[in-house]
C-alpha cells in the first residue's frame, strides 16, 4: 500500500477496513430483520454513506457494529416513511423497530446474538436448493466478505458471471421461501455437510486450483481458512466442524513448501520441510485434538475430515519423506475407505498401500478404481498409475499415463510437472 | 497476509495495578471477536521487563544481559499474531485494541508484516 497518504485519505482507508470487518455480521442481522439480502444490503450500503460521512470526521465509533446496526435501521424507517411498498414488505421491521423507539437498545435484541445471525446466514448460502457454484460464491460474498470483483479474481473469472450467479442465487433463495434460520438437530447433520463441502472446496480451488497458470492460489487457500475458523467460532461443539478446520490449517501449513522460486509444483515427498508453518502445524493438531475430544463426549466415530487431518498429521510428524508412517496412513485411509467410500480414497489408499507393500498391491487397487470407470477423465488416477507403472520398470506404459495425465488437467503448472515425469521414461 | 502487532507501553506512566476488571474483560470480549472472526492466530502478554534477559553479539562475542535495563523506556508489554485481507484490516483491529484503553494509558501497537516470501 502506499505509505504517503493525507490524512484524510487515511481516514477514509480506516472507516474502509472497519466497514469491511463489520459488514458480514451486518448484513446477517439486516437479513433477518428484513427477511430478503439484496434489502439488507442496500440498508447496509445506507449505514456505509453515513459512516463514510461521519467516521473520518468523528473517528472510528468504539462500537462500529452497533452503530452501522443503529443507522441501518433509522435508515429503514426513513424509507418505509417515504415507500408504502417497503412498508407492505417489511412488516417485521416496520415492527420491531416501532418497539424499539419505545424501549431502544441499539444493536443487542435479546437472546439473538451476532453468532445466530451469521449462521442463519451461512445455511442459507449453502442451502439445498442451490448449486454448489453458487453456493461457494453466495458464501464467500455474504459469510467470507468478498466483493463480486474480488471472488472473480480468485476464480479467474468475468466478474459479470459471478454477479450473474449471486443475483440468480438470491433469486432462488426468495423465490422458494428459503427460511433464514439454523436447522433443527434433526436436520442439522446434512445442512451442516452441505457447509463444510463448501469451505473445503474454497480452499480446494486455492490449494489445487484447476485451471490457471499458477499451481496454487494462497489467497483463496487464506479465504477457505478464514471461513472456517470462522464456523469453528460459531459451531464450537460441532467435531466435524474442527476436524475440517484441523485439515485445512495442516494441508495450508505446507503452502510455502509445495511450489518452487520458478512457481513450479513441489510434491510431498520433495518439499523442504523447513519450510512448513509450524504455526498451522500447532493449530491444526490442537483442532483434531478438539474434534477427537468432542466426537468422543458424543460416542461418535471420527468424521471424514478428521480423519484425513489425521492423515495430514502423521504426514506432518515426520521429519523427512522417508520417516513417513505409511501404515498407519495406510490404516486410516483403510477407515475413510470403509466409512466413507469414494473413488478418490481408494485412489489415496492405493498410494499408502504401495509405500507399505509394494506397487503391485498399489496397482492392484487402481486399477479395480479404473475398471469402475468413476474417475474417467481424473487427471490424477493417471499421473498415480503412471508412477506405479515406473515402479514396476513398464517405462511406456508409465510414459503413457503421465502423457493422458497432463492432457486431463487444465492446470498449466500441473501439465509441465506431469510432461516432465513422462520425460523420465524416453523409450 | 499475517501480521504481528507489538504492544509498546511505557511502564512509567501506565497504572501500576495494571488493567483494571472492566479493561481485561474488554480485552476478553476483542480476543474472543478476533478469534471467531478468523483472524487471531496467536496472542500473549509478556511478563515484566524486569525479568528479560538480553543476549547481545557484538565482534564475534556474546554477552548475557539481565534486567533491569533502565535505558529502555517504552517495553514491548504483548504481541498479537493475526492473519487479515490488508493492512487496513489489521490496523483497524490494532485500533480496536487501543480504543479499549482510558486516557491514562499512553500506548503504541507496532504492526509489521510477516516475510513469507
Amino acid at each position: 500500500m502506499s505509505r504517503d497518504q493525507s490524512p484524510e485519505q487515511q481516514a477514509i482507508r480506516a472507516v474502509e477496513a472497519a466497514w469491511r470487518i463489520e459488514w458480514p455480521q451486518l448484513i446477517a442481522g439486516l437479513t433477518r430483520l428484513v427477511g430478503d439480502i439484496d434489502t439488507a444490503e442496500d440498508l447496509a450500503q445506507d449505514a456505509h454513506l453515513a459512516a463514510l460521512r461521519q467516521w473520518p470526521r468523528d473517528g472510528v465509533p468504539s462500537n462500529p457494529g452497533g452503530w452501522l446496526m443503529v443507522t441501518a435501521k433509522r435508515r429503514a424507517i426513513d424509507r418505509i416513511r417515504r415507500d408504502a411498498r417497503l412498508a407492505r414488505i417489511l412488516p417485521l421491521l416496520g415492527h420491531d423497530l416501532l418497539a424499539e423507539r419505545r424501549a431502544p437498545s441499539p444493536g443487542e435484541e435479546p437472546g439473538i446474538s451476532i453468532a445466530d445471525d451469521r449462521l442463519r446466514m451461512v445455511f442459507t448460502t449453502c442451502h439445498p436448493t442451490l448449486s454448489q457454484l453458487a453456493q461457494v460464491a453466495l458464501t464467500l460474498r455474504m459469510v467470507g466478505g468478498l466483493t463480486t470483483e474480488e471472488i472473480a479474481r480468485a476464480y479467474l473469472v468475468p466478474r459479470s458471471v459471478v454477479a450473474q450467479r449471486i443475483v440468480r442465487a438470491k433469486r432462488i433463495i426468495r423465490e422458494h421461501r428459503v427460511p433464514y434460520e439454523v436447522p433443527d438437530r434433526s436436520e442439522l447433520a446434512p445442512r451442516l455437510a452441505a457447509v463444510l463441502e463448501v469451505i473445503y472446496l474454497i480452499f480446494n480451488e486455492g490449494y489445487a486450483a484447476t485451471s490457471g497458470q499458477d499451481w496454487m492460489r494462497a489467497e483463496l487457500c487464506d479465504d477457505g481458512l478464514r471461513l472456517a475458523r470462522i464456523l469453528t467460532g460459531l459451531l464450537p461443539a460441532e467435531p466435524e466442524v474442527h476436524g475440517l478446520t484441523a485439515l485445512l490449517e495442516l494441508q495450508a501449513s505446507r503452502v510455502h513448501a509445495r511450489s518452487d522460486t520458478a512457481r513450479r509444483l513441489v510434491l510431498l515427498p520433495d518439499q523442504d520441510r523447513s519450510r512448513w508453518d509450524h504455526l498451522l502445524i500447532r493449530r491444526g493438531y490442537a483442532g483434531l485434538g478438539r474434534a477427537h475430544a468432542l466426537a468422543l463426549q458424543r460416542r461418535a466415530p471420527a468424521g471424514r475430515y478428521a480423519l484425513q487431518a489425521a492423515i495430514a498429521a502423521v504426514h506432518t510428524m515426520a521429519a523427512t519423506a522417508e520417516d513417513t508412517d505409511w501404515r498407519r496412513i495406510a490404516g486410516l485411509y483403510a477407515l475413510l475407505a470403509e466409512r466413507f467410500p469414494s473413488p478418490i480414497v481408494e485412489l489415496n489408499r492405493a498410494v499408502a498401500i504401495t509405500m507399505v507393500h509394494g506397487p503391485t498391491a498399489g496397482l492392484e487397487i487402481v486399477d479395480s478404481v479404473a475398471a469402475s470407470g468413476r474417475l474417467d477423465g481424473y487427471h490424477l488416477l493417471h499421473a498415480v498409475r503412471g508412477d506405479l507403472l515406473g515402479r514396476l520398470r513398464r517405462p511406456a506404459e508409465a510414459r503413457a499415463e503421465f502423457l493422458r495425465a497432463a492432457g486431463l488437467t487444465a492446470n498449466t503448472a500441473e501439465q509441465a510437472l506431469l510432461h516432465s515425469r513422462a520425460a523420465n521414461y524416453v523409450e | 497476509m499475517r501480521y504481528l502487532m507489538l504492544i509498546r507501553f511505557d511502564p512509567a506512566v501506565a497504572p501500576t495495578a495494571g488493567p483494571d476488571p472492566s479493561l481485561a474483560e474488554g480485552m476478553g470480549r476483542l480476543i474472543e471477536e478476533m478469534t471467531k472472526a478468523g483472524v487471531l492466530l496467536d496472542t500473549a502478554g509478556l511478563r515484566p521487563i524486569e525479568e528479560a534477559t538480553r543476549i547481545r553479539l557484538a565482534g564475534g562475542t556474546t554477552t548475557i544481559l539481565d534486567g533491569p535495563f533502565i535505558e529502555s523506556k517504552e517495553v514491548i508489554g504483548g504481541y498479537c499474531l493475526v492473519q487479515t485481507r490488508s493492512r487496513e484490516e489489521a490496523v483497524e483491529w490494532g485500533s480496536r485494541f487501543l480504543r479499549l484503553h482510558g486516557p491514562e494509558w499512553t500506548m503504541e501497537v507496532e504492526i509489521r508484516q510477516l516475510d513469507q516470501s
